[in-house]
């Protein structure tokens, strides 16, 4: 275990809130708005951290741990992914399948806490949430069977800054392809526009954000924080695709920072010029971003 | 030698059950004190061959026209007994517990009777050796299940059930007589060694036997569409035969389709891509269906199929490298099938025990009038919960472990083999990952709407937590699955013996090649003791931080409305209305509607129902057609007695005929 392997899992857990602000910036800036403050997902931490709890005579233990649970999934997840050139804490063959595993796992969790509530809304957006995100899992693995294939590696700390590092001259679509799918499925797992749009807070339309309703105070804070990290991790997988090493690790690092923030811009943006996607529209998305993964695969066959 | 001992137990327990059974008198007892003495018996020299102990046989007479009364204990067979016995012997304690309420209604004789038989015919269908004998226990197994399944035969649901079941078993064993035959005039011999050691030269002959296997086989084990028996069989059963049947009967199946690959000779490339394909079939069309339902118990028969898909890939897989000459595949692939074979044992067996704990307390299986149940019954919410994440396939539980063997193989064959093994991999993954998120998409849903939220109705508000007899064996199964998935690197050590068994790989390629998969799960263990950690902490962190400040109690938000009701809840239907939508064209999900009408609306109504697809859309009409032809027999048969004597006359002419032709 070198010492630099612990910077993905360091920058994570301290810049991963810094992501939904610049994307909520992102959107004032189209809006001709100021916005909220950069550190604003911070802020709201802080106050979270220190409040009370009110809880529904409805909800069990399950509700209580349902935040716990997915909070400590997404934090041993954060040890297995990359940054850039930088190995993740935790590396070895297929390491994306426990990746995969863990996200479900919070998933899982998060929605039995929603259905332990007893309300239609959060029920509601359970049911939204597994469907989409089993018709989102094909499309990620797909996309990473392709990565391996080309790389010929199957750890993401391996394959991704190989891909990076040169892949990209001769096999350009394929890995387009492969970008755009892991794209989709950002969007998808982050409860962003075009799937769910994460300012509707009160409407029906929702999917994410209707399912931690009931939940508040410290709770509350894990959620927000590990939804936070979830997208940090994600990113990373876009964004070790691209960059490559450079052999000095300073500007590796700015980079690679660079690519992270570039994508919440680029969440922002889509967020800024398309409207959600009706709602029997999302499946036809992710089932075609699982098929422009296949398509990556089969081009890549040679 | 320990099984025969132990099958000797059962043979007793059956006849002493029989003997003093009477209604007044509780023999349960009895019944599964055999089935214990006889499982922990028969356990001993099978973790011997398992740990790679020297492979026991016994050969005696048997007076049976090309019978013999041949058993042999190898690796494959103690794999398969490992399950069998333990969950038979922890069935038959639950089954002490779950039969208690027809005690003095109903003489218990006759169902520990059956069950002993059932588990005598699994142990000697996976011991036997020769055609007639397999064949024999074979059919002592299937009809033993009858009995069982239609224990409450004054049900009319229960006799049709069991109707379907029997005929669905026999076609199957109809397919494997004419395999056995086949095979035997090829080898000319009734022998499993003797087919073993010659194998099936001609290709087109093993291509023949190969089909038979799967079709005769695949009846058992539940491949679609041969698995309608499943979901009817498996709700009408009392659950602990149910968890047994799902757990290990239908896996007899998978060992019947192994044991017959290793006459067969090499595999060309398409039986591993026809496997992969009745794998992903039989797991996503099993899945689907399975959300589709909201009777809890045919839930769980439908992912019975599911999981024999996800078997079915494993083999599938070990089969694509069989093939191409890899033996990572080879290794990764079967033993990650293997490992599902014995993983499926325990969460299925978990989640009928838990089905069956909610079926006595609330007398409904029916999951939309429940709800709240956790609060009630605390211990069955908690065991069923584990029960649900393994069958998900989530770290870090075993069902994950399995899976992740199965990923590997597909990705690493996915990322060396060329086109054509690459593609039927991709296809693997893609379908995997999906039946895995639907497959959590279904759990949450059996569990959020049968433990979590508010009592649907009063079966749900009336209930209470089961006796000990049936938690205990809840208990045992759950901490199995979290064993294995803890324990993984070394559960996966222990398909040594059975691996070089099966493939017929070197020792030392064998070990390096399962190495190679426990390194990656040792780490996958690592992850595990990180997020227990994490959670321990995060749990102190919060008690932390809620101490000494205000923590309230309040009613559900429901966005302003004051007077919410139970009934306002999500539904299972509604969880899945989605999905049911989505995939209509396949599932054929009717709807009975009737609408609000008025301004005073006062009777509304939505009742949906998935049939099964196979069953009423081939099946049924094959079958009318089939009864259709053989009515036209009857015209032959009026009745009167010279009628009679003038067939027996132009027989007899015709034979004279063509005796002397």
């Amino acid at each position: 275990m070198k010492p630099e392997s612990f910077i993905p899992l360091l920058l994570a857990l301290m810049l991963s809130p810094l992501l939904p602000g610049v994307i909520n910036r992102t959107k004032a800036l189209f809006a001709g708005r100021r916005g909220p403050p950069l550190l604003q997902i911070y802020f709201d931490l802080w106050k979270l951290l220190h409040k009370g709890a009110v809880y529904s005579r409805t909800t069990t233990w399950i509700f209580r741990a349902g935040p716990m649970l997915g909070l400590a999934a997404v934090l041993t997840a954060a040890m297995l992914v990359p940054l850039g050139n930088f190995p993740a804490l935790i590396a070895f063959p297929a390491d994306f399948l426990l990746f995969a595993g863990l996200l479900g796992l919070m998933r899982f969790f998060t929605v039995l806490a929603a259905l332990d509530t007893g309300s239609s809304f959060e029920g509601m957006g359970a049911s939204r949430e597994v469907f989409f995100s089993a018709l989102a899992e094909p499309a990620l693995l797909v996309a990473l069977a392709t990565l391996a294939r080309q790389a010929g590696s199957y750890s993401l700390s391996t394959l991704l800054g190989q891909v990076a590092g040169g892949h990209w001259l001769h096999l350009g679509p394929v890995l387009a392809l492969v970008m755009i799918a892991l794209m989709i499925v950002l969007l998808a797992e982050n409860a962003r526009i075009p799937v769910d749009d994460p300012n509707t807070h009160l409407e029906l339309t929702m999917i994410h954000e209707v399912m931690v309703l009931d939940h508040g105070g410290p709770d509350f804070a894990f959620i927000v924080y590990g939804a936070a990290l979830k997208l940090w991790l994600l990113a990373a997988l876009v964004v070790g695709m691209v960059v490559p090493a450079t052999g000095a690790p300073g500007l590796d690092l700015a980079l690679v920072m660079g690519g992270m923030f570039a994508v919440a811009v680029v969440v922002g943006v889509v967020e800024s010029v398309m409207a959600r996607l009706r709602l029997a529209m999302v499946p036809q998305l992710l089932v075609g971003a699982g098929a422009l993964a296949a398509a990556a695969f089969l081009l890549g066959l040679k | 030698m320990g099984l025969l001992f132990a099958m000797a137990i059962l043979l007793l327990g059956a006849m002493a059950v029989l003997a003093l059974s009477r209604p007044d008198r509780n023999v349960s007892w009895l019944g599964a004190g055999s089935v214990v003495i006889a499982s922990v018996l028969g356990c001993v020299p099978v973790i011997q061959v398992l740990s790679g102990g020297s492979i026991e046989a016994v050969r005696v007479p048997w007076p049976v026209p090309y019978g013999e009364f041949f058993l042999v204990l190898d690796p494959l067979a103690a794999w398969f007994l490992f399950p069998t016995l333990l969950l038979s012997a922890l069935s038959a304690i639950y089954g002490v517990g779950y039969l208690r309420v027809w005690q003095g209604r109903r003489s218990l004789g006759p169902v520990w009777f059956f069950y002993c038989v059932l588990v005598l015919g699994m142990m000697l269908v996976l011991l036997a050796r020769n055609a007639v004998l397999f064949l024999f226990a074979w059919e002592l197994m299937a009809v033993a299940s009858f009995f069982l399944v239609t224990f409450e035969y004054e049900r009319e649901a229960v006799r049709e059930a069991g109707w379907i079941y029997f005929v669905a078993t026999h076609l199957g064993t109809a397919f494997l007589l004419v395999f056995f035959l086949l095979t035997a005039r090829e080898t000319g011999s009734m022998d499993f060694t003797v087919w073993a050691e010659k194998g099936i030269q001609t290709r087109g002959l093993a291509d023949i036997l190969f089909l038979l296997a799967i079709v005769g086989f695949g009846t058992k084990a539940g491949f679609m569409p041969f698995h309608v028996w499943l979901p009817e069989a498996h709700p009408a059963a009392p659950s602990h035969v149910s968890a047994l049947m799902s757990g290990v009967m239908i896996k007899t199946g998978i060992y019947g389709l192994l044991r017959s690959l290793t006459f067969l000779g090499l595999p060309p490339l398409w039986w591993g891509w026809l496997l992969i394909g009745i794998g992903l079939t039989s797991g996503v069309l099993g899945v689907l269906f399975a959300l589709a339902q909201h009777d809890l118990k045919r839930l769980l028969a439908y992912h019975s199929v599911e999981n024999i898909g996800i078997i079915a890939l494993g083999i599938g897989v070990g089969l694509l490298g069989v093939s191409t000459g890899s033996p990572v595949l080879m290794v990764v692939g079967f033993g990650g099938g293997l490992l599902h074979v014995l993983n499926h044992a325990l969460f299925k067996g978990l989640l009928f025990f838990g089905a069956g704990a909610v079926l006595q307390g609330t007398g409904t299986h029916e999951i939309d009038h429940l709800g709240g149940l956790l609060k009630r019954m605390p211990w069955t919410a908690a065991t069923f919960l584990i029960g649900a994440v393994a069958i998900s396939g989530l770290p870090p539980l075993n069902g994950f472990v399995s899976e992740f063997l199965i990923f590997l193989g597909a990705f690493q064959g996915g990322a060396t083999l060329g086109a054509a093994g690459a593609v039927p991999l991709l296809a693997l993954i893609a379908g995997l990952a999906l039946i895995g998120g639907l497959a959590a998409a279904c759990f949450t849903k059996a569990f959020g709407v049968v433990f979590l939220g508010e009592p649907r109705t009063e079966h749900a508000s009336h209930t209470h937590e089961t006796g000990w007899a049936m938690r205990l064996p809840m208990l045992l199964l759950a901490a199995g699955c979290a064993l294995i998935g803890l324990f993984a690197p070394f559960v996966v050590g222990a398909l040594q013996a059975v691996l070089e068994n099966t493939t017929g790989l070197r020792r030392e390629v064998v070990r390096v090649n399962l190495a190679a998969a426990a390194g990656p799960l040792a780490l996958v263990v690592i992850g595990t003791v990180a997020f227990l950690l994490l959670l321990v902490a995060l749990f102190l962190l919060r008690r932390g931080l809620l101490a000494g400040r205000r923590v309230e109690q309040g009613v559900t938000w429901g966005c302003g409305y004051v007077q919410p009701t139970a009934r306002m809840q999500y539904t299972a239907s509604s969880f899945v209305q989605p999905v049911t939508t989505l995939f209509r064209w396949l599932l054929g999900t009717h709807r009975r509607l009737q609408r609000p009408e008025g301004i005073m609306p006062a009777n509304a109504s939505l009742t949906t129902e998935t049939p099964d697809l196979c069953h009423g859309n081939l099946y049924r009409p094959g079958f009318l057609k089939v009864n259709w032809g053989l009515s036209q027999l009857r015209r032959l048969q009026r009745g009167p007695v010279q009628l009679y004597v003038l067939y027996i006359a132009v027989t007899l002419i015709v034979l004279l005929a063509w005796k002397f032709r």
